[in-house]
């Protein structure tokens, strides 16, 4: 009985005694903390703190450290121009169509690209082939270029998605993202994509050119170029580089939705399905199923023959 | 008694190679040398871009693609004979079940550095796994070769148990650490009914397992090329053709280290004339069946000599490739299965060399799959320099292509240092069972 009676008493002292100490402890603990933060909040420099444009207009500056996130844009992947680049134009289609009765392989649209792109002289965006399908049939002068293929087989391998179709057709290559497999290389029927083998030309030209996607620009060693319908001009609504060159009037240049093309020579605006209905048009290797979006006109009435020096080469891939 | 004895031996004989000696640390100086050498020549790719190598626009899968696929198609091995015969009841094969998974686990690990060695920008590797869509070929080749791996490690080790409890406490002059890790893996193993039973389930599991695994892994690495829309690749088979191929080249790379382990090893009574038989009986197999699909790969196009491929197939039967395409075949494929039908040529010193040709001929074969096939695409080549037109490779391209097989030397060498190459409670057992049946 007295136990229970003395256990308490000891117990309330020593909860005494504890709780002087501990509220000793804490305020020691407490006033140094206090300041603390008084003196790190003096220490803060431009640094520390940051400006935000609010709704109303108003430059404000806050702390870094009060400022959420509350949505993730994608942006933070992608810089502006690669987003830019990954949406495309909404609303159009592009198509080229390119006439093969009237290319004198003058080679100005291969120039024009080459210079545009910043690419090698063995390095073909667009590539102007001498061909010749069978021993009877002519031989003639096919520039080739990209097909921004409707179902691209390069895009699909892709394993990075450095690669894509935008929304206006155009097919594009992404060099940030490109781990340099060539894959893509491998699945285009259409001979289409070139390497950066080694360091590209004009890397030291361009060490502080910001990447753009639609121009490809700067070229990196260790990734695939290909040609890109000039996203970057198309953007700015003018003609891609090779169909402005083109001083034969081969290539037209438009939107499948407005049915309209134009040429790059003659600044001609036609019916794209009657341009096509009209001479013949179709496409290269339909049967892999690839639907391009550049068109062939062939090459029947050629204003210009094709060279003898150019037979043999056409020949070689006769087979 | 007598049997007590018997396992004694066999312990002290299979623990015998695990030890350093001097032909081991002059072989791995000669391996590591050889690999520092190569690795300069990947530093210079590196440094200068691919254009080291004699890749271009238009041939830009060569050698190192060749040299991927060879690794992957003779890892696959270790799923036919640990997996495949065992399941299937063929005793015989018991000895070479680790000799078939070192290999596997070897070539399997050592083809992901190999595609490595291929990308422009190794350095961004990662982005397969952060931006990796599964659409790509290549995606689903990462993903199964990397649980190849996991499972053929698995595969592996867990028969290996009981022998690493037999390593901490049969190996003389081990440093302590080593004991201690030994003692440690083989995760208390005590050798009761209860964990025997575990082990043998556990194993027949990952030997289910590993069949359809394997088959997805060169499967696959065949899907890399056959979805393609060019001649040559554009095939149907290629995944069989490309399976069957690599039980050819897998079976001559475990001959070849089964002939290095019993000499060096000395290992004759336990990798005896019978067991090469076997395999050269096996090696016979797979290369008929391997033969088969050759046959179809080249007859049904060859017959039909649609324009791209009539142009791709008459570089190889008679155009420019036609001394590497009939050398490949004939020396690598033809001659050997008529000569391994005859039991004289399936004792281990011609085998040898039978199975040398094999392999041989069976990187070859990848080569010969791979690039011809790139030098002929549906557009005429032009405007281009005449090095874009031929493939020809380069010393530097060489150098890197050998640095992955020195590697797998080097990873086979040190396991067989450090595990017994032949399982030793598995021969045991089988020596129980032997007495068992006796009485």
């Amino acid at each position: 009985m007295s136990d229970k009676q003395e256990k308490p008493n000891k117990n309330s002292r020593r909860e005494f005694l504890q709780n002087i100490g501990m509220a000793g402890l804490g305020s020691i603990l407490g006033g140094s903390a206090i300041w603390a933060g008084i003196n790190y909040d003096n220490k803060k420099t431009k640094n520390d703190r940051i400006r935000v444009l609010t709704a109303q207009n108003e430059l404000v500056e806050v702390e870094r450290s009060q400022v959420k996130t509350i949505a993730k844009s994608t942006q933070e992947t992608f810089t502006y121009l690669q987003q830019r680049g990954r949406d495309g134009i909404a609303g159009k289609r592009w198509v080229m169509v390119i006439d093969l009765s009237k290319c004198r392989n003058a080679r100005k649209c291969m120039e024009a690209c080459q210079s545009a792109h910043h690419l090698r002289p063995e390095q073909h965006h667009i590539n102007v082939l001498k061909m010749q399908e069978t021993e009877n049939t002519p031989a003639f002068y096919m520039p080739k270029p990209c097909q921004h293929c409707d179902n691209p087989p390069c895009t699909a391998v892709c394993p990075v998605d450095a690669t894509f179709k935008r929304q206006d057709g155009i097919v594009l290559i992404d060099n940030e993202r490109c781990i340099g497999c060539r894959f893509c290389i491998a699945a285009c029927p259409y001979s289409a994509r070139v390497f950066n083998w080694a360091e590209p030309l004009y890397s030291e030209l361009d060490k502080d050119t910001v990447y753009d996607v639609e121009k490809n620009v700067p070229q990196r060693k260790g990734t695939i170029s290909k040609c890109l319908f000039s996203a970057d001009r198309v953007r700015e609504g003018k003609l891609p580089y090779c169909v402005s060159a083109c001083p034969n009037g081969v290539y037209y240049f438009g939107d499948e939705n407005e049915d309209a093309v134009t040429n790059g020579t003659t600044k001609e605006t036609v019916r794209f399905k009657k341009l096509l209905a009209d001479n013949g048009g179709y496409t290269l290797m339909p049967e892999l199923g690839t639907h391009p979006r550049v068109y062939y006109l062939p090459p029947k009435g050629k204003v210009y023959p094709f060279q003898d020096k150019d037979r043999e080469e056409a020949a070689e891939h006769l087979g | 008694m007598l049997t007590q004895l018997k396992i004694e031996k066999i312990t002290s004989d299979l623990l015998k190679p695990i030890r350093l000696t001097k032909s081991f640390l002059i072989w791995m100086g000669f391996l590591g040398a050889s690999l520092l050498v190569c690795l300069f020549a990947y530093f210079l790719q590196l440094r200068d871009g691919m254009v080291v190598t004699g890749l271009g626009d238009y041939v830009s899968w060569g050698m190192y693609i060749s040299n991927f696929v060879f690794f992957v198609a003779t890892s696959l091995i270790g799923m036919l004979i640990s997996a495949v015969l065992s399941l299937s009841g063929q005793k015989w094969a018991t000895p070479l079940a680790r000799i078939a998974e070192i290999i596997a686990l070897a070539f399997a690990a050592v083809a992901g550095l190999v595609i490595i060695m291929d990308m422009g920008r190794p350095e961004r590797l990662l982005n397969v796994f952060i931006h990796g869509r599964i659409q790509s070929p290549i995606v689903w080749d990462v993903t199964v070769v990397t649980i190849y791996v996991l499972v053929s490690t698995l595969f592996l080790y867990i028969p290996l148990i009981p022998d690493l409890k037999i390593c901490s406490e049969k190996l003389e002059k081990l440093p302590p650490f080593a004991r201690n890790l030994y003692k440690f893996l083989s995760l208390n193993w005590n050798n009761t009914i209860e964990q025997k039973k575990l082990i043998k389930d556990s194993t027949r599991v990952l030997a289910i397992f590993i069949i359809p695994i394997a088959l997805a892994i060169h499967t696959v690495t065949s899907w890399l090329f056959a979805n393609t829309s060019r001649a040559g690749w554009d095939s149907t088979i290629f995944g069989p053709y490309f399976v069957s191929g690599a039980f050819v080249s897998g079976c001559a790379a475990v001959i070849i280290a089964m002939y290095f382990f019993q000499k060096n090893y000395k290992l004759q009574d336990y990798i005896t004339d019978f067991h090469f038989n076997k395999i050269g009986q096996l090696l016979a197999l797979v290369s008929l069946v391997y033969l088969y699909f050759n046959l179809n790969e080249y007859m049904v196009p060859g017959y039909k000599m649609k324009l791209a491929e009539a142009k791709h197939l008459k570089e190889l039967f008679s155009g420019s490739h036609a001394l590497l395409f009939w050398s490949t075949q004939l020396l690598g494929l033809i001659i050997p299965i008529i000569l391994l039908l005859f039991k004289k040529m399936r004792k281990s010193g011609p085998l040898l060399i039978i199975a040398a040709f094999v392999l041989i001929g069976s990187w070859f074969k990848r080569y010969i799959i791979v690039f011809p096939t790139m030098e002929h695409p549906f557009l005429p080549i032009q405007n281009v320099p005449l090095n874009f037109k031929i493939y020809t490779p380069t010393l530097v391209e060489i150098l890197v292509t050998i640095a992955p097989m020195i590697l797998v030397l080097i990873i086979i060498t040190i396991l067989s240092k450090i595990i017994p190459i032949i399982p030793i409670h598995e021969t045991i057992e089988q020596l129980e069972e032997l007495e068992e049946n006796k009485k």
